[in-house]
């Protein structure tokens, strides 16, 4: 298989990978956040649905390493190029004309994608430890949990700042992995451009919402 | 005296070049390894040859200073290539296409030569496609052309504006295939400073390393120059910035005679100067002159606004005087009236420049169309000076543009000098004393790709030419000379930079040795010369050293040969007592004022030998024409 | 015609060899709002030669916008401020009385510098040696007129092949990544009838000599295609990544020749 390692560590072989995953990640996200909106109908609701998703648990723990090594792959990859494009020119501009040539989402994918990270890590080590290794007594809510975190102040506000650069990441991403699959159309590609900004705004609203509506509940 | 052998094959003309390849010797493919060439220039000529020579099997070394094969100034060509398709049916031939060359060089130019150029012309468009050259198309998917001076059929196959770059990515494509099989070695940045000629044949050269200053040498079996054209001894003229006479001129200097150097193109449709520090004029294609026409108001010293010029008072003077050619007239007669029209101070606004008028094609075509066509050049026009051509017509003026003259060569395009083969725009051959339109990428593509793998292969075969070490003696010694030459320069330090002595040249070229001559000016300009070239080396100022990257040196150098070569251009054009294409010499005209040939005394080409600094002597071929006659070059 | 003259402040990148330190070094100049930048730079040379001082180093050659040699970066913009122009056709009417104007090289590690602001792009050279072409002889060619392409096809190749290979796409991109140049090539090949046989090989080694050469990767931020004289659009990259994905995913061929 000399050829797919060598394949996959090409600069399109990685831009492919970032892409791919990048999109396994897209749709990751919008089951993610549909679940998460349960919030708002309820304690009842989504307490069902995380129970339900508990009935499954081999199945998500499953789902959770898939989409663990997906993320890995995603990050390592990312950090990778980061530092390989770094070396690529290793005297720096002393004027900095890329304001002029390109976005403000585009050329902070790295930057942006760590933050991302840290939340991620942040997240992990807070809900899905609170949901899945701690242990709770038999009537615990996970819908309190929730509220209870949420109405922690600085964890609401980190939450929706994340969000917010979650919208601008996914910003570029979206219509990237297009791009890089090889998909530019003239007459998609701008409608393509336009459902990644709105598929951008709708994440980063959806998940901010839920902090800002507990915080502003719990006031 | 010399003679000077053409070497043209006997037989009918239309058969003569099938004829060659037949009787010449060839290279069995086995033995072609065996052979080393050097070829300088990577343009159209030099990079087909190199990349057509590396196919058959020799060994090839090819050699630019610029840093890249694919900045050869042939990729600045706008128009097109002409070919003898006729793919419109119009009633172009082999025949016509040669007929029309012929004519517009005005019975300067070898029939045998021009006859080959039209008969492979086909080849070229054949050859540019298979290699994915995109060519535009009409909507049925086949090939489009126009029509472009000097001819009544359309058979200008074009690519947008950019048909040069386009021809020249064709052949830098095939020569980058053969430097990725090794059968081409290729040299970037490494300028040509001498010829090496042992026992009276071309032998190799001595290069200079412009990012080192190195001065190295290389040896082969043949060299094979492709090095275009002199127009910036005007020091304003279209050519790039670095295009220079220095490989051939220093083979001049080395054996190898210089042909008709006093044909020189001024080119109808170029930018007007716009001040004293300007480096260079731009030319528009002179395919815009399908659909703009050319005009100047009829009062003298007229200083309205073009909008403001009513249509009566407008004198469309190329329509005028040459009806059936009109705006379409060849590029001499064009330039040449621009410029009457100018001293007769009816230019725009009192300057030196005529207008270029797409309102009519506007109007009758729609806008959309003409930017179909034209939209590059109008834009490019709109970025150099700021206006608008779809409001306000164009300002053109003529600029030096192309030389026919160059290095002497016979039918296989092979120097006086056994083993110097000289292609393209360096050499006379093909143009007589005026190219016209499209011709000149049709010869550089012609000569690489479809000529020189023949006449090289007998050259090989009959001379059998043997290789010298590039260590041996001759070599070093032209080493050396050219270390002496660059030290000398190095050290004059003196007060005058080497642009401001070039611009005085120029200055005195294209008043003295421009569109139009007389024997007083050019006796004038000879002295001017030689009194400049005495200023550059007793007080030219050149910096920075030797051995580094140094384009200050760079171009001093080519000055220094600039020096001589306008010498030798105003001598050819004063030793010409006649008029003819490019050749203007103001005792020589009709009544109208058209050119008059002297057909009786000058139907021979004058090849310079060089003796020394300053002295050549001036040897004839004489030109016979049997399948054309020679008559008054009439576009009216 | 009286000459409208500006005056302006240069910083002009000085950097003696491709292992020297380079810096910054200040000229004041006055320069008619007609010329063109390199006329500008042309005249600072000429003060300086005067002057007995090395002359700044830049690369020019056509003038036009066509041959590809020049390229500066101004103000951190490949080519100046103004879009799909060369730096040669850039004028000094777009800049203003007082202005300081910043004057670097293309900057990429596999674009080492020269002297000054004159940079080695051969690594360009090299990744078309690799199978920027198509393989045919010279002779025993059809009939240009054999195959029909449809007026638009050849229009996208021509679109891809305006490319004059300048490497401005390099010095915009944060990443130094030479996508758009190669991908602009192997699209001009990759929509033309010609360029079908060794269209997916053709890729694939074109792709393996530009990652070899030390240029970064695409990230899609599409700076090159809004720096390219010549508006080279990213659809080319785009097609090159679809036609190397197929190339790897469905060829059968494990190895590529050389």
């Amino acid at each position: 298989m000399g050829w797919l390692s060598e394949s996959l560590n090409s600069s399109i072989g990685k831009k492919f990978i970032m892409a791919l995953t990048g999109i396994s990640l897209i749709l990751f996200l919008i089951v993610h956040l549909a679940g998460n909106l349960t919030l708002f109908i309820g304690e009842e609701a989504f307490n069902l649905y995380v129970e339900s998703l508990d009935k499954i648990k081999p199945f998500i723990r499953v789902i959770e390493v898939v989409l663990a090594a997906i993320f890995i792959f995603h990050i390592v990859n990312g950090i990778k190029l980061y530092f390989e494009n770094r070396g690529a020119r290793p005297e720096k501009y002393a004027v900095n004309g890329s304001r002029k040539n390109s976005t403000l989402f585009s050329r902070t994918m790295a930057q942006t994608g760590s933050i991302i990270f840290i939340f991620l890590v942040i997240h992990l080590s807070t809900f899905w430890k609170a949901f899945n290794l701690d242990t709770h007594a038999a009537d615990a809510s996970y819908y309190n949990i929730v509220l209870e975190w949420f109405q922690i102040e600085w964890y609401a506000v980190l939450y929706v700042i994340c969000m917010i650069i979650l919208g601008f990441h996914l910003n570029h991403g979206f219509q990237s992995a297009f791009q890089t699959f090889g998909w530019n159309h003239n007459k998609y590609a701008s409608l393509i451009k336009k459902i990644g900004t709105g598929y951008a705004v709708i994440m980063a609203v959806g998940f901010a919402s839920i902090p800002i509506y507990f915080l502003l509940g719990g006031m | 005296m010399v003679k000077l052998d053409s070497k043209i094959p006997s037989g009918p003309l239309a058969e003569k070049w099938t004829n060659h390849k037949f009787n010449i010797k060839l290279v069995n493919p086995a033995n072609k390894r065996k052979y080393d060439i050097i070829v300088v220039g990577t343009g159209l000529a030099g990079a087909s040859a190199a990349a057509t020579l590396g196919e058959l099997g020799y060994n090839v070394s090819a050699f630019t200073f610029h840093d890249s094969p694919r900045r050869a100034h042939s990729i600045a060509a706008q128009g097109g290539i002409n070919a003898a398709k006729n793919y419109q049916n119009d009633g172009d031939s082999v025949y016509r296409l040669f007929y029309d060359t012929i004519k517009g060089g005005d019975f300067r130019a070898r029939e045998a030569n021009v006859y080959r150029l039209a008969e492979v012309s086909n080849n070229i468009i054949d050859q540019c496609v298979a290699q994915g050259v995109p060519f535009a198309r009409e909507y049925g998917g086949l090939l489009d052309n126009r029509s472009f001076g000097g001819a009544q059929v359309s058979r200008t196959f074009y690519a947008r504006g950019q048909t040069g770059q386009q021809l020249l990515l064709g052949a830098y494509s095939a020569l980058n295939r053969q430097i990725a099989k090794g059968k081409v070695k290729m040299y970037n940045r490494k300028e040509m400073v001498d010829l090496v000629v042992v026992d009276g044949k071309a032998a190799g050269i001595v290069t200079r390393d412009l990012v080192s200053g190195e001065i190295e040498t290389y040896s082969a079996h043949a060299v094979i120059l492709a090095t275009g054209g002199y127009a910036n001894v005007f020091f304003l003229s279209t050519n790039a910035m670095n295009c220079n006479v220095t490989a051939g001129w220093r083979a001049h200097k080395k054996g190898a005679f210089f042909a008709n150097p006093c044909y020189t193109q001024i080119h109808p449709t170029c930018l007007p100067v716009h001040g004293e520090h300007q480096s260079k004029l731009t030319l528009m294609s002179e395919s815009l002159r399908n659909d703009g026409r050319v005009w100047v108001s009829k009062l003298k010293g007229d200083m309205r606004n073009p909008g403001d010029i009513p249509e009566n008072e407008r004198d469309y003077y190329l329509e005028r005087k040459y009806p059936s050619f009109g705006n379409l007239s060849p590029r001499d007669i064009s330039s040449r009236s621009a410029k009457e029209a100018v001293d007769d101070e009816r230019g725009v606004k009192g300057q030196e420049a005529v207008y270029l008028d797409f309102e009519d094609a506007i109007n009758r075509l729609g806008k959309k169309a003409i930017e179909e066509k034209y939209g590059n050049l109008f834009e490019m026009y709109e970025t150099i000076t700021g206006e608008n051509p779809y409001q306000v017509p164009m300002k053109i003026y003529p600029a030096p543009h192309y030389t026919m003259g160059g290095l002497w060569v016979d039918y296989n395009l092979m120097s006086n000098l056994p083993g110097l083969f000289v292609l393209g725009e360096a050499n006379f051959s093909d143009h007589g004393a005026n190219r016209l339109g499209a011709s000149a990428l049709m010869q550089g593509l012609a000569d690489g790709y479809f000529v020189i793998p023949y006449t090289i292969g007998n050259y090989l075969a009959s001379d059998k030419p043997e290789k010298h070490a590039a260590n041996s003696a001759p070599f070093k010694e032209a080493a050396n000379q050219i270390k002496d030459f660059t030290a000398n320069l190095l050290s004059i330090q003196g007060k005058h930079t080497v642009d401001e002595i070039h611009k005085k040249l120029g200055r005195v070229m294209w008043n003295q040795v421009g569109m139009a001559r007389n024997a007083e000016g050019l006796k004038a300009a000879i002295k001017e010369i030689k009194e400049l070239k005495e200023l550059f080396w007793n007080d030219v100022k050149v910096v920075g050293k030797a051995e580094e990257l140094n384009q200050n040196l760079e171009r001093a150098g080519r000055v220094a040969d600039y020096l001589e070569l306008g010498e030798l251009m105003a001598l050819d054009a004063l030793e010409r007592n006649e008029s003819c294409g490019g050749h203007f010499r103001e005792e020589y005209q009709t009544p109208e004022g058209e050119a008059l040939r002297d057909d009786e005394n000058y139907t021979h080409v004058a090849a310079w030998q060089f003796d020394k600094a300053g002295a050549w002597t001036r040897h004839k071929e004489e030109l016979t024409f049997e399948n054309v006659e020679l008559s008054t070059r009439s576009y009216k | 015609m009286a000459e409208k003259m500006i005056n302006l402040k240069l910083k002009v990148w000085r950097q003696n060899g491709p292992k020297a330190v380079g810096a910054f070094e200040d000229h004041d100049v006055s320069v008619s709002a007609d010329s063109s930048f390199l006329e500008m730079l042309d005249e600072l040379n000429d003060s300086l030669e005067r002057n007995g001082k090395d002359p700044v180093v830049f690369e020019s050659d056509c003038r036009e916008g066509i041959c590809g040699t020049c390229g500066l970066v101004i103000n951190g913009q490949p080519h100046g401020p103004i879009p799909k122009i060369a730096t040669c056709q850039l004028h000094m009417r777009h800049f203003t009385e007082g202005q300081t104007i910043w004057i670097e090289p293309f900057r990429a590690k596999a674009f080492p510098v020269l002297k000054d602001l004159a940079v080695d792009r051969s690594a360009f050279d090299t990744i078309m040696h690799a199978g920027g072409y198509v393989s045919v002889n010279t002779g025993g060619v059809p009939d240009a007129n054999a195959i029909a392409i449809p007026k638009d096809v050849a229009a996208e190749a021509f679109d891809a092949a305006a490319c004059i290979g300048c490497g401005a796409c390099v010095a915009a991109c944060k990443n130094a990544s030479a996508m758009l140049f190669v991908s602009a090539k192997v699209s001009q090949f990759a929509v033309l009838p010609q360029g079908q046989p060794e269209r997916y090989t053709r890729v694939q080694k074109m792709v393996k000599v530009m990652d070899e050469l030390g240029f970064g990767s695409c990230t899609n931020t599409y700076a090159c295609e809004a720096e390219c004289p010549k508006g080279i659009s990213v659809k080319n990259i785009a097609r090159m990544n679809k036609d190397y994905i197929k190339a790897k995913v469905k060829t059968e061929k494990i190895e590529l020749e050389a």
